[in-house]
């Protein structure tokens, strides 16, 4: 097996009295998605954020391999350095799509933004990349010039999803993507993502609270609580034979349909 | 330095009043510091203490002070208005400077060493020497896509320009060309993105590897900011949709001129309008050959 694509060690960090992560390790391989799951209050998007360096940990490292395998301290990188691996190598879906999008900007702008940043300077092709990721999230192509305040909240996180893998990333960070939509949207984006996923080879972290999202996403499950890792290991293992008290509780507290 | 005596004191000439070219000379020399740095590095907005000036913000207080502070007895002074030489902005500005300096002035371009500007860059060709001194209301080319200053200094220092190209993308893709005709943002040197100052996108192509030394100042906002002689400035644009200088179709009613940057004037009650050039002085001459 090859050697991790982000690996986390020891990882500290206190808000005030609260430890939001105590001791956590990590670690993601090339196209393996981990869901972190944990009630609100656990420190799984404070753990997310840490990991794509967004916010310093008081202790512990954050390595991060890139593709011709050199190891890079996330958290010892220049900003320049950790902006250009940010829309390079990496891509974040943030749960609030207005969180990740320009909402003054057409849908094209903002799925080229990255292509722009990356130093693509040419229109047409900007245009055409915009138009396939967009259909590849299944929108319409001809709405590529309208802003997104004008899409549902589904098709703004959709629009989400193709602006951060226009660039081709390898490891994207999602913080419950499928948050604020309804069951029936959840159902066809969750399906969007395990499709692209797949296809791409793409390494996922995926923070969210529901166990269902978990089981149809991840390849593996990190269960969280008061900052810790309190189980790990593979989707099935973890949810049909639960060895943590607090997994159990987690794992049959999910209503049945 | 000189006493100041009362501007009134009978038997006393208007200039006595003042030390040489209206601002003291420790402004002057805190000015020229803006300038050097600013010319080290091309295209980048250097902070400086811009002083009260005896116009309005708007009118050129940045402009004059840059101009007060590279002035010398010998320098020859043209100042120009969008172009013409005759407007009230530029009258005045002339004759402050022939007042407190007791500089030589002049309307052509030819013989001045040193032009201030309001958006214009005159249409016969600079030469090594002369000093372009511009007037800039805003000197921050990402102000209008990015509220906050202090992010959009971080832009600036990531060379992170993604935004402004964004804002041209959105252009093209709802009008099929660049929106803005004038202050189309350039990259000065391949590095810092810089506002032209209100120049016509007409203008643009005469920064780039100009032999003149193009002075950028901003009054209100307390900014410096330069072109050096010969330096790579690049309009923002697309592979496919480059940059195109606009000008009306017309010739110039007065000279005949149809290369020249043209002001469009409404010449009666009827609708009637005509064209004539923007840069007087280009006018006179090409009408007295």
């Amino acid at each position: 097996m090859s050697a991790p694509l982000l690996e986390a060690a020891r990882l500290q960090l206190r808000f005030g009295a609260v430890r939001a992560l105590d001791g956590v390790d990590i670690e993601i391989f090339p196209g393996e998605v981990v869901a972190i799951v944990g009630e609100s209050g656990s420190g799984k998007s404070t753990l997310l954020r840490v990991l794509a360096g967004a916010m310093n940990a008081e202790a512990g490292t954050v390595l991060y391999r890139d593709a011709e395998g050199e190891a890079h301290d996330v958290h010892a990188l220049t900003e320049a350095g950790r902006r250009k691996l940010m829309r390079s190598d990496w891509g974040f879906v943030h749960q609030n799509a207005r969180d990740g999008l320009r909402m003054g900007i057409s849908a094209g702008g903002n799925v080229g933004e990255r292509l722009m940043a990356a130093g693509d300077r040419n229109y047409a092709h900007i245009r055409a990349e915009a138009a396939e990721w967009m259909a590849r999230v299944e929108m319409d192509p001809a709405r590529i010039d309208e802003p997104p305040k004008n899409f549902s909240g589904g098709m703004q996180q959709r629009l989400q999803i193709a602006r951060c893998l226009v660039t081709s990333p390898r490891l994207v960070f999602m913080d419950e993507p499928t948050g604020g939509l309804d069951v029936s949207v959840q159902a066809r984006l969750l399906d969007l993502i395990r499709g692209l996923v797949s296809q791409l080879g793409l390494a996922v972290f995926f923070v969210t609270h529901d166990i269902a999202a978990a089981r149809l996403l991840a390849h593996r499950i990190v269960v969280m609580r008061h900052g810790r890792i309190v189980e790990e290991g593979l989707a099935d293992r973890v949810l049909d034979d639960p060895r943590h008290a607090y997994t159990q509780l987690l794992v049959s507290s999910v209503l049945a349909a | 330095m000189n006493a100041i005596t009362p501007r009134n004191a009978p038997g006393n000439t208007p200039e006595h009043a003042y030390n040489f070219a209206y601002l003291d000379e420790a402004t002057k020399r805190m000015i020229r510091r803006a300038i050097l740095k600013a010319i080290a590095i091309p295209g980048h907005q250097i902070p400086f203490g811009a002083r009260e000036m005896p116009l309005p913000y708007g009118w050129g207080t940045g402009g004059i002070q840059v101009t007060a502070a590279i002035l010398g007895p010998r320098d020859v002074l043209k100042v120009i208005d969008q172009g013409a030489d005759d407007t009230t902005n530029a009258v005045s500005i002339r004759r402050f400077f022939a007042r407190v300096a007791n500089v030589e002035t002049t309307t052509r371009t030819a013989e001045a060493t040193i032009i201030q500007t309001r958006h214009r860059i005159p249409e016969r060709p600079l030469t090594e020497g002369q000093v372009m001194v511009f007037q800039v209301p805003m000197p921050e080319p990402l102000f209008r896509l990015e509220p906050r200053l202090a992010e959009t200094r971080r832009l600036h220092a990531l060379g992170d320009y993604s935004l402004a190209q964004v804002r041209l993308y959105e252009d093209i893709a709802r009008q099929g060309e660049s929106g803005s005709a004038y202050n189309h943002p350039v990259m000065v040197g391949g590095r810092y993105l810089m506002s032209p100052s209100p120049i016509p996108g007409f203008d643009n192509p005469k920064l780039h590897n100009s032999p003149a030394l193009m002075l950028f100042g901003a009054g209100r906002e307390k900014k410096i900011y330069a072109v050096p002689p010969y330096t790579e400035v690049r309009s923002l644009d697309f592979e496919d949709h480059p940059f195109k200088p606009m000008r009306a179709p017309q010739c110039c009613s007065a000279c005949g001129s149809a290369t020249s940057y043209l002001d469009e004037i409404v010449a009666d009650d009827q609708g009637g309008r005509i064209f004539v050039c923007s840069d007087t002085d280009h006018c006179a001459e090409t009408q007295g050959q």
